[in-house]
């Protein structure tokens, strides 16, 4: 509590910049991600079993069916959210230096969008057999 | 970056050890750290036995004996001796708890009393933290009971069953062994507020008197001042008296979550 703002009264420090009045969206989505992983859990290892020791047509004609696809895109959703999420708060928690807090944010954004949008891809690549 | 390292002028280093009293036939080891903000030195240990056989059962009472005795310069808080007010809060052997409801008995199997001032904490002296924020924290939180209806003649009623959801609530007497057994708090004491005043917070959201439940939610939504909890629960396994902060502050993420959907 040194610098310029060390005469400032604790209860004005507490206050600081107010409440932002969110953070709740993330809690929920961090439950609800975790729970549509944990459902989806199941069906994805099965399908992983599946893929096992088979060469990409065999991969393409598992994935060419419109149900294992489409968890298989749930789940990259779902991870990937959760992953952002949870990375977040793991910098916040421990990163408290404000440039390189927002950096690391932004880092983690741009790391997990890339993450699912590249697993998407190969997922419909797959699965329409191009 | 966090510190995970004590700061260079806050590393413990030697302490004095001093005699055993004259004397006795049955003495308990006590090491307690000590920091004098007048010498420019790092803080010590400083080792003193107790003659068990003429002083009560409690750590405090040991302290109280020490200073009796051996050393009047140790510094600690201390005032009801009986778990009320909160004052000798302080980290026994490990645990933050109460030095007075703290049996000497029950502390590290007859080896020596390791007694520390709360964690993570500015020290004003010896075993004696600066709470400065920690208050201003619970003043933030705004404890105390906010009405639009004009006050009624008699009393504000409340039913039994009312009544009885601030159970588990209100028993809490800010002794700050909660917040300061928090690593999140450790982390961001200056951001998060903390389970003794978010428990606190709740205290005043469930009562069924207040009016200002929804202000008292906005203020704190914020992914720092409610939501650093990741319910560690050091909290409830701190609290001398028993209670839980971490379902305090879980009920308090829920009824936020209730609002929203």
């Amino acid at each position: 509590m040194s610098g310029p703002s060390s005469l400032r009264t604790p209860l004005a420090r507490v206050r600081n910049l107010g409440s932002s009045h969110s953070g709740t969206q993330d809690f929920w989505r961090q439950r609800l991600t975790a729970v549509a992983m944990a459902l989806l859990i199941v069906p994805v290892v099965v399908i992983v079993l599946m893929l096992l020791g088979r060469n990409q047509a065999g991969a393409a004609q598992i994935l060419g069916q419109l149900p294992i696809a489409i968890i298989l895109l749930l789940f990259i959703l779902a991870s990937a959210w959760h992953m952002k999420i949870g990375m977040q708060i793991v910098i916040e928690d421990y990163v408290h230096s404000e440039k390189m807090k927002l950096a690391l944010v932004m880092a983690n954004n741009f790391f997990c969008i890339a993450v699912a949008l590249a697993s998407i891809y190969a997922i419909l690549k797959l699965s329409s057999g191009v | 970056m966090v510190e995970f390292a004590l700061p260079k002028n806050s590393k413990i280093s030697g302490g004095k050890t001093w005699p055993k009293p004259s004397g006795a036939t049955e003495t308990r080891e006590f090491r307690v750290y000590r920091w004098n903000p007048d010498d420019g030195k790092n803080p010590s240990v400083d080792t003193y036995y107790v003659d068990v056989n003429d002083c009560g059962p409690m750590v405090l009472d040991g302290l109280i004996w020490i200073k009796n005795h051996i050393d009047p310069t140790l510094t600690f808080r201390r005032s009801c001796r009986e778990g009320v007010c909160g004052s000798c809060a302080m980290n026994i052997d490990g645990q933050n708890t109460l030095a007075c409801t703290k049996s000497m008995h029950d502390v590290g199997a007859g080896g020596a009393v390791k007694v520390n001032p709360l964690p993570h904490q500015p020290v004003v002296k010896d075993l004696v933290p600066d709470l400065t924020n920690f208050y201003a924290q619970y003043a933030s939180v705004e404890p105390w009971l906010q009405t639009t209806t004009p006050t009624p003649q008699k009393e504000w009623k409340q039913s039994h069953q009312d009544r009885e959801k601030l159970d588990g609530l209100y028993e809490c007497i800010l002794c700050a062994c909660c917040s300061t057994s928090c690593p999140s708090y450790w982390w961001n004491s200056d951001r998060f507020l903390g389970p003794a005043a978010l428990l606190q917070a709740n205290r005043w959201v469930t009562d069924s008197r207040d009016e200002a439940t929804g202000e008292r939610l906005d203020n704190l939504e914020d992914p720092f001042r409610l939501y650093r909890c990741h319910t560690i629960m050091n909290c409830a396994k701190a609290c001398p008296k028993g209670l839980n902060p971490s379902k305090a502050i879980a009920e308090l993420k829920m009824k936020l979550v209730e609002r929203q959907i």
